[in-house]
């Protein structure tokens, strides 16, 4: 593979403590460096910013019900064509693009990994067909494990063993990364009959002895145990109801000192109004972000809103019904023989709409009084709060307070005074704190050592943005993109085709838990349990990222 | 003479033609109309593979020969007139915004499929979905009229929200399916399931018609409204009687399950 040294480009790598220092990055084998031969290409990045490349904790950008919502919204697509060229293939763009062009507007955006980050097992498979065909960027997902019946069974048995053994296997039968939390206790209740959803952690699910609680808490420390390199990932209940802030603080102390990570946490940040008959929320973005500010073992995603189309995809089936008769357009529920949940709809966020308005004010107070970057990170939940074409507007939302002033005022008043951006919260983030809420900071809570920084031995994804003082501009449009050492994007155009890897664990289990699963195939599952594992044929270009005791074990 | 581009090889598979509009050739060579790229199947192709151009651009173009594999024409037109001396394919005119199209013999599915604005006079049939939205979208045909003289195919005036669509012959299943308002006319037999998701709009057949069980018998009148409409119908060459004009019409109410808004106006006889 070839060489490359990049001269006189101010570099910012958090990970590594480097700030803006102008120095030279080397480049060999698809990875950094620490010299090259003098023979080896130079780049000149006179005027560039280099980072490493981006990394997306969380996004919904293949497998079954993202094909759903492509179905779902062929008007989403015929105005956004993406044509053939010479190296890259054909797609349709929208709020969901089609698998191809997913994969080079990420790295046009200078990201080069993202995780899907909600796959019902039995999906696996076609998930795992998609990431195939999205080129270029690293990609992984989370599988669904929150609604499942047989872990419901093992739990309510007091089987702890079996309940973690069984996890681990489906985590490895799926070629997952970590075990996803959607409305814990919920969507089983929901498939089986109308407007049944659970919305207290102490409540009793449906047909079982069990509550949230003890299946949040089980899953978080079976997680744990296993030493997965990316903590339980966790959707909580309640998602988008007023009043939600206590659900999430609640399930953050069930958390106890484990590694627990909070996802799109904005839409459980919500408030009510104490004694009044409107239901209207009300932010508490102040009490969930001194929450996470001073409990180290917990991490979040914000799932900021952006005004503009975007499309509702969840595990939350109950959501998806609530807001389809908001909005009364189209909307798609599909969970039969899923081990969960799943509803779709395109969605519209308005800035004069109350509530619109304070979910994206709430999303920019958890940037804002975030005190610690490498825990609470950036993500649209995309394509559900905006799509991921929108990150450059959302950076400069945060580093550029006047044009975030401008943006203020156009959203609903009533909204924004309920916040604390109405006090003149003026913070500014810098590149350096952009560098870790999109790259070094994902890559650490996802445990991807070689990813989100350019110290020896890191994957050689870097990304070199122009300088320029509309970070919006910057930030959309990079110079060059640097996917495992080649040059992907030169000059702002494509000039090779590269296929990334798919990120999966492993993790070790008794294998003697396959005669605990087997028999409940047999009993409920349409699909026989030897045809259900996903085999090796179907990751392709993989890398599978071990756990603590494999790390330490060398396995 | 007016700009006149005469076919004279026929395409093998559907020529996409959006570019042959008559304002985009104002002040053009014919050297540079017949440059003008097309998409030939899944290709691309010169106007002038199978077209000869002859005339001069005045705001009247003519196209001739059998168009009824050429796709797309007259798309997003805004001004000028565009004559069709054949049959012509599908998504003829669709998203025009003005201006006017006439096509002497038949045209295919999708006819001003979400259209603005202008007039498509089409003399002899026309496909399925005239007048619709593409698939996928809430809304059609927002403004503008599509006058069929001949019969028309399944879905006509789908989700449209403004506009007049008239048929002088007969209309399949499913006319004006998902109106949101606007207008549509058949003069000769209604389909089945006329009006099945409406929310508002109006539409009227001068001949009897099984109706949905979730539309209701209003009354029978003599609509001010509906006597302008035919009236204007037979200005531009229908086949309206003055019986038709005169009569008394039943009103059904429809479709309860979209709030009851919408109308349809079958003869009362």
């Amino acid at each position: 593979m070839s060489m490359l040294r990049i001269v006189n480009g101010r570099i910012y790598d958090p990970a590594n403590g480097v700030d803006g220092e102008v120095r030279d990055v080397c480049v060999a084998g698809g990875k950094i460096v620490a010299d090259v031969a003098p023979e080896a290409r130079r780049l000149d990045a006179s005027g560039l910013v280099i980072m490493p490349g981006g990394v997306d904790i969380h996004c919904h950008i293949a497998g079954a019900k993202v094909n759903l919502a492509r179905k779902l919204q062929p008007e989403d697509h015929r105005h956004d064509v993406h044509p053939r060229t010479a190296i890259t293939r054909s797609g349709v763009g929208g709020t969901v693009p089609s698998t191809f062009t997913t994969g080079y507007r990420y790295t046009l955006l200078g990201y080069t990994t993202a995780m899907e980050a909600a796959v019902p097992p039995i999906n696996a498979r076609h998930t795992l067909e998609e990431l195939h065909d999205t080129p270029i960027i690293d990609k992984g997902f989370y599988v669904l494990m929150g609604n499942n019946v047989l872990l419901y069974k093992l739990l309510e048995q007091g089987r702890r063993d079996d309940f973690r053994n069984a996890l681990a296997w489906w985590l490895s039968a799926s070629k997952a990364y970590t075990a996803k939390l959607v409305n814990p206790g919920g969507d089983e209740a929901w498939k089986g009959r109308r407007n049944a959803n659970i919305t207290k952690l102490d409540e009793k699910i449906e047909s079982f002895s069990l509550t949230p609680q003890q299946v949040i808490g089980a899953l978080i420390e079976a997680v744990d145990e296993l030493g997965l390199p990316h903590p339980a990932h966790i959707h909580c209940n309640n998602l988008g109801h007023s009043g939600n802030f206590e659900t999430t603080l609640e399930t953050m102390r069930i958390a106890d000192g484990h590694r627990a990570h909070l996802t799109h946490i904005q839409f459980h940040s919500y408030g009510q109004v104490a004694g009044k008959s409107s239901n209207n929320p009300t932010s508490r973005a102040k009490e969930i972000s001194e929450y996470v500010n001073s409990h180290p073992n917990i991490s979040a995603d914000v799932g900021q809103v952006m005004f503009g189309k975007s499309t509702s995809m969840t595990a939350d089936a109950p959501l998806a019904y609530m807001l389809a008769r908001f909005g009364g357009d189209k909307w798609v529920n599909a969970d039969t023989e899923h081990e969960s949940g799943c509803g779709i709809l395109p969605f519209t966020y308005q800035d004069r709409i109350y509530t619109h308005a304070l979910q994206w004010a709430i999303g920019l107070e958890l940037f804002l009084l975030s005190k610690d970057p490498w825990r609470m990170v950036f993500s649209t939940d995309h394509p559900n709060g905006g799509s991921f074409m929108s990150y450059p507007r959302l950076i400069r939302l945060l580093m550029d307070s006047e044009f975030r002033k401008q943006e203020m005022a156009k959203v609903n008043p009533r909204a924004l005074r309920q916040t604390a951006l109405a006090d003149g919260l003026d913070r500014e983030y810098t590149l350096n704190e952009i560098a870790i809420i999109t790259r070094a900071g994902p890559a650490r809570l996802l445990g991807l050592a070689s990813k989100g920084h350019l110290g020896i031995g890191a994957d050689a994804d870097i990304t070199l943005y122009e300088e320029h003082e509309d970070k919006e501009r910057m930030f959309g449009a990079p110079r060059h993109v640097i996917k495992d050492g080649q040059l992907v994007i030169e000059d702002h155009e494509f000039r090779a085709h590269h296929e990334g890897r798919v990120l999966h664990v492993a993790p070790d289990y008794d294998p003697a838990i396959t005669e605990v699963i087997r028999p409940f195939f047999e009993d409920y599952y349409s699909i026989r349990f030897n045809n259900y594992a996903v085999d090796d044929s179907y990751l392709g270009r993989h890398e599978r990222v071990p756990t603590a005791k494999q790390r330490a074990t060398g396995t | 003479m007016s700009l006149t581009l005469t076919l004279h090889t026929q395409p093998e598979v559907p020529l996409e033609a959006e570019a042959i509009i008559p304002e985009r050739f104002e002040g053009m060579s014919a050297a540079r109309i017949a440059a003008t790229r097309l998409l030939y199947g899944n290709r691309g192709a010169a106007l002038g593979d199978f077209f000869h151009v002859e005339g001069q651009a005045d705001g009247e173009l003519r196209v001739a020969g059998d168009c009824a594999r050429i796709k797309r024409l007259g798309s997003a037109m805004s001004r000028g007139r565009l004559v069709i001396e054949g049959n012509v394919g599908m998504h003829l005119g669709a998203a025009m915004s003005g201006g006017e199209i006439l096509v002497e013999g038949d045209a295919g599915d999708w006819v001003g499929v979400e259209m603005l604005g202008g007039r498509i006079v089409v003399k002899g049939n026309a496909g399925h979905l005239v007048g619709s939205a593409i698939r996928g979208g809430r809304v059609g045909v927002r403004g503008g009229e599509i006058i069929v003289h001949g019969s028309a195919g399944n879905e006509i005036g789908s989700s449209m929200r403004r506009g007049l669509i008239a048929v002088g012959g007969d209309a399949g299943d499913f006319t004006g399916v998902n109106m949101l308002a606007g207008t549509v006319v058949v003069l000769g037999r209604l389909g089945w399931r006329t009006g099945a998701g409406m929310k508002r709009g109006s539409i009227i057949s001068t001949n009897p018609a099984e109706m949905l069980p979730t539309f209701s018998f209003a009354c029978a009148y003599r609509p001010v409204a509906l006597r302008l409409v035919l009236t204007h119908l037979r200005g531009l060459g229908l086949p309206v009687s003055d019986e038709q004009i005169a009569g008394r019409y039943r009103r059904w109410s429809g479709d309860a399950v979209e709030m009851n808004r919408g109308e349809v106006l079958l003869p009362d006889r």
